[in-house]
């Protein structure tokens, strides 16, 4: 058998280098060395490390996270309302230093927030940059807490103020600046904008977004609550997702910022999740309630999936697809409305549950119906009215069961 | 055997064969289940329980929701639950072909649910001031009697034994469901209010006529209480015993059965002659054989019955037919004669014969119905004594007796007595009010008798565009 050449999973995002495209986004995996370092022995990529502060450090409440389980899973989505790092400066510099000493490959980088003050920002960064770190990632987006302290999204949502805060950065910074972004704004695109005016170096995205998870129907008080009550968290995890890939391919497609990196974030579960991220114009992703949810191990099957795909596709690097896909994202009126499918369902993997049946029939077009004649349970679509919606392939259980098939369409 | 050791029999040979699911599985499950439209599942349970609605219920957090669902159409759905033949019922119809979804363990933890209350989740109808006798506390008459509550009635069940349940209490297989568990479900039950007349025998205790006076409708629901006969020389042995009574004393848990025989020859094809081989087996039973007059592929035991027997060590021995039982007092052996099946026809061959030493011989050769009660009551019964009912209201010849279960089916699952009870409450509501409709609180169960149509979808508006 002829031995094929290995991919090179290794990643740049804003000049910053790592192994692989896979970083812990800042969050408690990336809380202290003893973790950080653990998880490079698994093979991670990098780190962004838990975002830093002042001295003193921050108090957080218990209890911190919720989560909403979805058809028997666990964790669909998942919600936090813990602050920044609740450790010493001093100690997680040492930390950091310690780690990029025993690490010097992967990528460490510092997610920083401080008030809005030019010497706040000044001394912070001198002293990340005296730990060692690779780069810089401005926290504009922790949605809860730190906002009510004029930080975190209180400064993401206000373009003037991201643009300044980052030249406050980049007058002292050595090493490239991440620009984190807050997705609880109407539209990601002027902060993304404003964060390229102040010279950041790149953009990551996204940090969470403002969510409540609901309220315990026995006990009429809030989930997840601290002594009864509730404040609102940051929601993450595999829900929020394609509200993420929106908002990256929306940055990518800007012609203001089109060539700005972005490290991808928000619900990547898998190596195909960070392809499509990828895809859409990541450099690289970061990875936090996946990691919450089963530990650093999962960078086997990210580096495993990842090198697999793209052998079988011949992307020998990862700058051979990033950002491939992005350009057939376009505006609902650039879409040919000559373009026409229709149903088709394989009567030999059918097993007949009429799942599609009761879809389209009560929430749909009323296109598929069922020939009972002989104890037939198996549907078939009437195509002359089918309006190619999709709806029945994506409740069917069965893959490929339901194919939509390219019928020629009319002018419109 | 010392009473350690015999305890210990019950414990470890009979605990239960399918546990009750835990709560993360029941979560699991339940989410597999593709809710289907026109759901196999539900056409293939006798009580047309909304088998995708109750799963849907325990997916959503609500059993109790979920419990209400199966006890509304079929009030003994918390013994079908353990009881069921679900293999050959509603998983075996599941779209799921490999692993369907384990419907009877749901339900059962839907029901359980519901028993956890104590509380049933529907109460009796207000009373209508008419009078219905149930004849026979088996799955059928406790049925009906359940139904007939809900639509007001006062009724007196009339069991001829000291316990209701009839064979859910004393002849399911012991590690399916106890005498508990059946008799727990009926006291909830019987929390709408029935008059229980226990030990009373029709004949004996009580003559129809004055049944027939006293009320204005009878559910006949007598079950199959006479056992079937050999007629060979030797039947009347000590040791050779009917399977039924077998089991009810094992169920009962009788101390001196446990090593009470090395070897046991069980005769019979069908489910009762597994379920007396493997309580033979678990009472210690060194050597149990099955003895089959037909072939293998004749045998009415379902496959996985038959499975469990030869798991349990069990020899099955086919087209064998026992021609004399051997012994002075006792059991000491049964002589067979090999057949063939000719036509349909069993033919013992004529010459040849061989025996089998045991000294216990436990008949499973059917059941049949005790004849002289619908005579009693003046009601048509068949040529293999089953009482002659109206297919759809289950009325017998005479206009006020109704009959369901085994007596009229010749013998079917516990879930097959439960629907004809419901059918025939029911089916006695219409002739005593006639063109009555079923009003809010018994719609849902009614609509349940004949199956709730999937409606096929037709747009009023005649086009969709
Ligand atoms: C418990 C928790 C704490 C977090 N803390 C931080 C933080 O300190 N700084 C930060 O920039 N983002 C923080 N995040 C956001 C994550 O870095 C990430 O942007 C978000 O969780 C989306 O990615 P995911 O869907 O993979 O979890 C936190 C997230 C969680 C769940």
């Amino acid at each position: 058998m002829k031995k094929k050449a290995r991919p090179d999973l290794s990643a740049a995002c804003a000049g910053i280098k790592s192994p692989n495209p896979f970083w812990l986004a800042s969050s408690p995996p990336s809380n202290s060395a003893a973790q950080v370092m653990r998880a490079f022995e698994y093979g991670w990529g990098g780190v962004v490390w838990k975002t830093l502060g002042q001295d003193p450090p921050v108090v957080n409440v218990t209890s911190r996270y919720g989560a909403c389980d979805f058809g028997g899973r666990k964790v669909a989505g998942f919600n936090n309302i813990e602050l920044i790092s609740d450790r010493p400066l001093a100690v997680n510099l040492k930390e950091i230093l310690a780690v990029k000493k025993r690490f010097p490959d992967r990528a460490v980088v510092a997610s920083l927030m401080v008030p809005c003050e030019r010497k706040a920002w000044h001394d912070i960064v001198k002293k990340v940059l005296d730990a060692g770190c690779d780069g810089i990632e401005l926290n504009f987006g922790c949605p809860h807490g730190m906002t009510e302290r004029g930080m975190g999204a209180a400064v993401g949502q206000v373009p003037q103020y991201v643009k300044m805060v980052t030249e406050f950065v980049k007058e002292k910074s050595s090493v490239p600046v991440l620009v984190k972004l807050t997705p609880n704004v109407a539209d990601i695109r002027p902060p993304a904008r404003a964060a390229k005016a102040g010279g950041a170096d790149g953009v990551s995205l996204i940090n969470t977004i403002n969510s409540l998870m609901g309220v315990d129907v026995e006990t009429l008080t809030p989930k997840f609550a601290v002594a009864g009550k509730a404040a609102h968290g940051g929601y993450c995890g595999p829900a929020v997702k394609p509200i993420a890939l929106h908002m990256v391919a929306a940055i990518a497609n800007d012609p203001q910022t089109r060539s700005l990196p972005i490290s991808g974030i928000g619900g990547i579960s898998n190596w195909s999740d960070a392809v499509e991220f990828m895809l859409l114009g990541a450099s690289n992703v970061q990875l936090c309630t996946a990691v919450m949810h089963h530990g650093f191990r999962i960078i086997e099957d990210l580096n495993a999936g990842l090198e697999g795909w793209m052998r079988r596709k011949g992307f020998m690097t990862l700058g051979r697809f990033v950002g491939r896909s992005a350009p057939d994202i376009v505006e609902w009126k650039d879409l040919d409305l000559r373009h026409k499918t229709v149903a088709s369902i394989d009567k030999n993997k059918c097993i007949g549950c009429d799942v599609c049946y009761a879809a389209c029939n009560d929430a749909a077009h009323q296109c598929i119906a069922i020939d009972r004649k002989g104890g037939n349970r198996k549907p078939h679509v009437i195509e002359s009215d089918c309006v190619g919606c999709n709806l029945c392939s994506l409740v069917c259980p069965v893959d490929n069961c339901i194919a939509m098939k390219e019928v020629p369409g009319k002018e419109h | 055997m010392t009473p350690s050791t015999t305890k210990r029999v019950w414990r470890d040979n009979f605990a239960e064969l399918k546990k009750p699911l835990f709560r993360e599985d029941a979560r699991v499950e339940s989410f597999r289940c593709l809710y289907c439209y026109d759901a196999p599942c539900v056409k293939a349970c006798p009580t047309r329980i909304d088998i995708p609605r109750f799963i849907r219920q325990i997916a959503t957090d609500d059993p109790l929701g979920a419990g209400e669902t199966i006890l509304e159409a079929n009030a003994l759905g918390h013994s079908c639950a353990r009881v069921c033949p679900v293999e050959a019922l509603c998983e075996g119809a599941c779209v799921y072909r490999d692993k369907p979804v384990p419907i009877g363990r749901l339900q059962r933890w839907a029901t359980d649910a519901v028993h956890a209350t104590g509380e049933l989740p529907f109460e009796p109808g207000a009373d209508n001031g008419r009078r219905v006798a149930v004849v026979g506390a088996g799955p059928a008459g406790v049925a009906c009697a359940v139904y007939l509550r809900r639509l007001g009635y006062a009724v007196t069940l009339f069991e001829k034994r000291e316990l209701p349940g009839g064979l859910n209490t004393f002849g399911v297989a012991e590690y399916k469901m106890d005498s508990r568990t059946s008799l727990d479900e009926l006291e909830l039950l019987f929390q709408l209010g029935c008059s229980l007349v226990k030990g009373c025998e029709i004949g004996k205790d009580l003559r129809a006529d004055a049944v027939l006076a006293d009320f204005d409708a009878v559910f006949l629901g007598i079950g199959l209480a006479r056992a079937r006969r050999l007629d060979i020389p030797g039947e009347n042995l000590t040791g050779v015993m009917n399977a039924l009574t077998f089991i009810e004393k094992v169920k009962g848990r009788d101390a001196k059965l446990c090593g009470s025989s090395k070897a046991t020859v069980v005769i019979g094809g069908g489910n009762t002659a597994i379920d007396a081989c493997t309580h033979s087996k678990r009472t210690g039973a060194r050597d149990v054989t099955l003895a089959y007059r037909r072939g293998p592929a004749d045998m009415s035991a379902y496959d996985f019955e038959i499975a469990l027997a030869k798991a349990d060590g069990v020899s099955l021995l086919t087209n064998a037919a026992p021609v004399r039982v051997l012994g002075k007092s006792r059991v000491e052996g049964v002589e067979f004669a090999p057949t063939k099946v000719v036509a349909g026809e069993v033919v013992a061959d004529a010459g040849r014969r061989f025996t089998l030493p045991c000294d216990r011989v436990i008949k499973a050769i059917g059941q049949e119905t005790e004849r002289s009660i619908p005579i009693q009551f003046g009601v048509a019964i068949d040529a293999n004594g089953a009482v002659k009912v109206d297919a759809k209201t289950l009325r017998t010849s005479k206009t006020k007796v109704f009959a369901g279960g085994d007596a009229v089916n010749g013998g079917k699952e516990v879930v097959n007595a439960a629907a004809d009870g419901k059918r025939a409450a029911w089916g006695i509501h219409r002739m005593l009010h006639p063109g009555a409709k079923p009003g809010p609180r018994n719609e849902y169960w009614v609509s349940t008798i004949e199956g709730r149509a999937v409606a096929p979808i037709v747009n009023p508006m005649g086009s969709w565009s």
